[in-house]
């Protein structure tokens, strides 16, 4: 097993932050500007930032096919806030997102900028540290306003489930990127390891 | 639950990084910066190239304009506050503005004054021409700075003799021993603990985006290679050819700023970019980048 390549899409937002963290972490970590280098990444963050942004921008360089491809090999994807909304199946009042994870998002759910908040959080993640509060930012923050039956809650805020997986798809509507606290990072480049022990 | 602290503040302008801000007049224009891919509008009465060309002072633009971008749009919004200027700010804040510009391009209200950020639960963003200046805004609470450049004139040359300053100062200020730091924050008149925090992080506390002249791909292109973490981009798009495919071509440019060939290829038929002002024209008095203390 070679060693861990992690790729952050660099089209627009917070990916140098993200960047950062996985190196904190030991990890490798590239920025994703063109389809074809999701080809050498092992697991791909796509970042908070502005969705719309984001999007127009996945479409213009055309990153669906091999988004898509990405996907079906299982490959893990985390995505944080914009990354979340752009992973769900369904957006509401919108068209469809990507459809990795079975969730339905409402954006910017909890109002506008004025409305944005800091509150501790406990994990529940099925393996890794879950000891002690995280400190998590909600930054115009989306909210997974319903979720199917195989996505499991890891964290919630008080009844809104706030980081969720599925498969190989997790989503988080704060910004583990932007606090000191590595352990959502580490859960993340473990799904990773675990993805290219088995492949 | 906290709200309105620092992280929240400066955590907003980290989510618009590699990002371009637009100047918007109307619920028009607003819709085609959100389509071309803006991540952020700032919803102005005139843009700065008319405000230098109509002269008179320069406020605070009408809440209903701004209010009916703010429903218009997905993205947040950003409106300005001259300087000093805190009852404009508190106007502001209470129609639920997402970010507030105290911005030199509009009069300045207050001789020696800005607005005290930390009063507010709203972000601040403020211009700044050195190192000095940025870290006094942040000391009065900006949760973002933006270099000044010289707004409306479509010349660039201000947008880079200030993000230059700005980089070239951080990196003497990260090679001084700790003796001399005291010294260098009298020197710049920037508060001695932001002094200590760029030297140990050889970087801002905040998001340092550029703005003030830049009115092409290859401008915005430029001055994100210099370091700049996101551009404004005010007359630059309205006061072009085709406003739709120059923003579009921005936003990209922003995107793959280090990459020649996208550059090129976004920057083919865009028709003509605004006409624009050669700084060096300007009388001393036409200067806005002098603006603020």
């Amino acid at each position: 097993m070679g060693s861990i390549v992690a790729g952050v899409l660099s089209l627009q937002g917070a990916f140098e932050e993200h960047v950062n963290k996985l190196k904190e972490c030991g990890i490798s970590a590239v920025e994703v500007r063109f389809p074809e280098q999701l080809e050498k990444i092992d697991g791909l963050i796509i970042p908070g930032g502005e969705s719309t942004t984001i999007n127009k921008l996945l479409e213009k360089y055309k990153f669906k096919d091999n988004l898509d491809k990405f996907n079906r090999k299982h490959k893990p994807i985390f995505g944080t806030c914009a990354g979340l909304i752009l992973l769900a199946k369904n957006i509401e009042g919108e068209d469809k997102g990507l459809g990795y994870i079975d969730i339905e998002v409402r954006r910017n759910a909890y109002g506008r900028q004025a409305d944005s908040f800091e509150e501790p959080l406990d994990l529940s993640l099925d393996r890794g540290e879950n000891g002690g509060k995280f400190e998590s930012v909600f930054i115009r923050a989306p909210k997974i306003i319903s979720a199917g039956k195989g996505v499991a809650i890891l964290a919630r805020y008080n009844e809104d489930m706030v980081l969720a997986r599925e498969n190989n798809v997790m989503v988080c509507a704060f910004h583990p990127e932007l606090t000191d606290d590595l352990r959502i990072h580490k859960y993340f480049i473990n799904m990773m390891k675990n993805y290219k022990g088995e492949n | 639950m906290e709200k309105g602290t620092l992280k929240i503040k400066s955590g907003l302008a980290r989510m618009l990084k590699g990002g371009v801000i637009m100047d918007v007049t109307s619920v028009e224009q607003a819709k085609i910066a959100e389509e071309a891919g803006a991540v952020s509008v700032m919803a102005l009465e005139r843009i700065p190239a008319d405000i230098r060309a109509t002269g008179g002072v320069a406020r605070m633009t009408d809440p209903e304009i701004i209010s009916k971008i703010m429903e218009a749009v997905s993205i947040p919004v950003m409106a300005k506050a001259r300087i000093g200027h805190f009852a404009e700010a508190q106007i502001l804040e209470s129609i639920g503005i997402d970010y507030i510009d105290e911005s030199e391009v509009l009069t300045p209200a207050d001789e020696k004054y800005h607005i005290n950020k930390w009063n507010f639960k709203v972000p601040f963003v403020c211009g700044a021409t050195n190192l000095g200046e940025a870290l006094r805004r942040i000391g009065e609470g900006a949760a973002m700075i933006r270099t000044k450049g010289e707004a409306g004139t479509g010349d660039v040359i201000e947008a880079v003799k200030h993000m230059r300053s700005i980089k070239d100062e951080i990196v003497k200020v990260a090679s001084l021993p700790g003796e001399e730091l005291m010294t260098i924050s009298k020197e710049m008149g920037a508060p001695y603990d932001l002094v200590v925090y760029v030297h140990e992080n050889k970087n801002l506390p905040v998001v340092n985006f550029s703005a003030g002249g830049i009115s092409t791909p290859a401008d915005a292109a430029m001055i994100m290679q210099l370091g700049a973490d996101g551009i404004f981009v005010g007359s630059g798009i309205f006061k072009s050819e085709n406003p739709s495919k120059m923003a579009q071509a921005i936003v990209e440019a922003t995107t793959h700023y280090n990459n020649p060939e996208v550059l090129a290829r976004v920057s083919r038929g865009l028709g003509n970019p605004m006409r624009g002002t050669a700084v060096s024209a300007l009388s001393k008095e036409e200067v806005i980048s002098n603006r603020g203390w």
